[in-house]
């Protein structure tokens, strides 16, 4: 019997599911392995006996504390899908404002209606099984990591910080183009594409298992980076992490 | 005369969560609700205190399906902030980028979204056994466009070399000239997709009201333009605020983003109706085929109007790219000069009109922000199709009048996550 899959989402921007999509060249293929049970986005059934659920985003509100845990008790893996998801990402940079005045400069008169907790990763709620990392994930990853699931093996993500995979590309150091870079602590895997395309990493993978984060910092400083400017960098992606507080 | 009571829980085959929510009692309808239970995210707020190199690409994570547009939004406000005229080239590659945004999304609907149900299936996953030339060239198509992001950007899903002032990265005239060559020889998949849609019954309606779009003299607009309407006034980018309103709705504690009227549609059928005579000749051939004619007051044909655009889009992409080959592709240094000011950017991003408003301080720091999303602007016009539908189809089976309320909310291919806090929320 083909193994079922759902996909869900929470706080995102739903780009991560849209790489399932863009799986252009594979998806038949994936599509022929799999049983698709619940997908909102894509399709109008929806059934609730999955054993894989995918799940991007990250959790902002009491509701989906509830949600979440409900789909944890139906899923045999759970797979964080993307940054939100695994880091809390993007979200995470209004934990660092007041909750009650980030609600009222955005919805002024209406705030109270707006239901808000401070951002927060899968795992901050619920044992999370695997995680693809990105923001968005990467195409090749997505389509490792499930093939691995459909294997029964468990996936494994590069322990090395993107630098490796810079100076494997022989790209210049961003550093060296008078930029600042999160690549010396964050986990490869993304064929460094960022500093490839010319800009620095901004860290959306998370770190590597052991990041030398002090010396890390230091150097930020060193390239003239303000102690605002370090935590800023930090917290694009990873405010939810202690590196960033 | 009939009573309904109807509730229509996570439309599906939209981008963002919305529910349906329908009271009618011996024929009037006493409440019809289009609720969005997507959690907020609150972009503007995190912006705030955020530096000009970083905006753009926080912003693009607002969606993933149009962060081509947030980005290309965002860069034009920060740089309407600064003074700062980015190069040609950079405009020129800008314009390639969205182009291929268009025609992903656009496919991406019309295909996945939308033929199912005109196909009577429940998604696009029985169509890869029943249709499977469909479902191929649906990918092969999406693939082209999704590619051209790439080359531009680096990345369909958030684009990494479009910053402010410029690109980090050109693409190669190698590279081009590939796209420039697929892009030639997918006329027959986009002709075929015309056919499909052609083949495919849409419902017949008619529902007049404020068609809003960007209006340039040079080109049908996607980058650049005034504020143009369909009622005949002419707005400037930098003063939106005087032409989108948000207004208090009477028997509604909600506000509603309005124009002239009570409510406005922006996105592909509003710049047919506002632009269409600068449509690329085989654009316009489709549009003819299609029976697609301005002024156009059927929200269905909203796709039949992205798939002109897709074709329109792919035109406009090979003459950009035949300028910037024949101009040469330079790495170009980007300076920008920083300083304290405010900004306003709008671009057609595939759903309508996108603006992003920044104030800076004079170290390039945001103070203040606002965004206002296409999906938000329709809104109040959803609701006002849906009203206007549901008594023509009042004497239908219960399951037929949820389907085709529904039809009509995907019609408009909603974007709720990343319009979530324009958006009406009543609760029921």
């Amino acid at each position: 019997m083909k193994p079922k899959i759902a996909v869900f989402e929470f706080s995102s921007c739903e780009g991560c599911q849209l790489m399932f999509a863009n799986l252009e060249a594979e998806i038949l293929e994936v599509l022929g392995a799999v049983e698709i049970v619940n997908f909102r986005e894509i399709m109008t059934e929806k059934g609730d006996d999955y054993q894989i659920a995918f799940v991007e985003g990250a959790i902002t509100q009491e509701s989906e504390i509830e949600r979440l845990k409900k789909i944890r008790e139906q899923a045999k893996v759970l797979v964080a899908l993307g940054a939100c998801a695994h880091l809390g990402g993007v979200n995470c940079m209004k934990n660092y404002q007041d909750q009650e005045e980030v609600r009222r400069y955005v919805y002024k008169e209406r705030a109270e209606w707006f239901d808000t907790i401070p951002a927060r990763p899968l795992s901050a709620v619920v044992p999370v099984d695997y995680a693809v990392p990105g923001c968005p994930i990467d195409k090749k990853e997505l389509l490792e990591v499930t093939k691995s699931l459909l294997l029964g093996k468990k996936p494994s993500l590069p322990d090395y910080p993107v630098c490796v995979e810079c100076k494997m590309a022989e790209n210049i150091c961003v550093f060296d183009k008078g930029m600042t870079c999160l690549g010396p602590v964050t986990r490869a895997g993304c064929a460094t594409i960022c500093p490839t395309f010319g800009n620095k990493c901004e860290g959306c993978r998370g770190l590597v298992d052991n990041p030398n984060v002090n010396s890390h910092k230091q150097v930020l400083q060193e390239h003239g980076l303000s102690v605002q400017g370090i935590l800023n960098s930090f917290r694009m992606f990873e405010g939810y992490l202690e590196v960033a507080k | 005369m009939r009573d309904l009571s109807l509730s229509v829980h996570h439309i599906t085959r939209v981008e963002g969560h919305a529910n349906i929510t329908v009271d009618v009692r011996k024929g009037e309808i006493k409440e019809l609700k289009l609720e969005i239970v997507e959690s907020p995210r609150f972009f503007e707020a995190m912006l705030r205190g955020r530096s000009w190199e970083d905006v753009a690409h926080i912003t693009s994570r607002i969606c993933g399906i149009c962060a081509v547009g947030h980005t290309a939004a965002s860069l034009r406000a920060t740089e309407a902030a600064f003074d700062f005229v980015p190069s040609e080239q950079t405009v020129l590659l800008r314009k390639l980028i969205i182009d291929g945004e268009t025609m992903q999304s656009h496919l991406l609907h019309v295909y996945f979204l939308v033929a199912p149900d005109l196909l009577g299936v429940g998604s696009v996953i029985p169509l890869a056994a029943t249709h499977p030339e469909v479902v191929k060239r649906a990918l092969r198509l999406k693939k082209l466009a999704n590619d051209i992001c790439y080359v531009v950007g680096g990345r369909a899903v958030h684009p990494i070399s479009m910053v402010v002032g410029g690109f980090t990265r050109p693409p190669t005239a190698q590279e081009l000239g590939g796209l420039r060559q697929r892009l030639v020889e997918a006329v027959p998949d986009l002709e075929a997709t015309a056919e499909l849609i052609k083949a495919l019954p849409l419902p017949r309606f008619e529902n007049p009201t404020e068609y809003l779009a960007l209006k340039s003299q040079a080109e049908y607009a996607f980058y650049d333009g005034d504020i143009a309407s369909t009622d005949g006034d002419v707005t400037p980018v930098k003063d939106y605020r005087q032409k989108i309103r948000e207004t208090v709705v009477e028997h509604s504690t909600t506000k509603h983003v309005s124009g002239n009227r009570q409510s406005l549609m922006v996105g592909a059928l509003a710049r047919f109706n506002n632009n269409h005579e600068q449509l690329h000749p085989l654009a316009k051939k489709v549009a003819r085929d299609l029976g697609l004619r301005a002024p156009c007051h059927n929200s269905f044909m909203i796709s039949v109007a992205q798939v002109v655009e897709a074709v329109h889009a792919a035109e406009d992409a090979i003459m950009a790219i035949d300028e910037l080959l024949g101009r040469g592709l330079k790495d170009e240094p980007i300076k920008v000069p920083v300083k304290a000011g405010s900004g306003v950017g709008a671009v057609e991003v595939p759903r309508g009109t996108l603006y992003h408003e920044y104030s800076y301080d004079s170290k390039g720091v945001i103070s203040d922000s606002n965004l206002i999303i296409p999906t938000g602007q329709n809104m109040a016009n959803i609701e006002f199709d849906l009203r206007a539908i549901l008594p023509q189809i009042l004497d239908k089976p219960k399951e037929e009048i949820a389907h085709t309320l529904e039809m009509v909310v995907r019609a408009y291919d909603p974007c709720i996550s990343c319009s979530t806090h324009l958006l009406d929320v009543r609760f029921v």
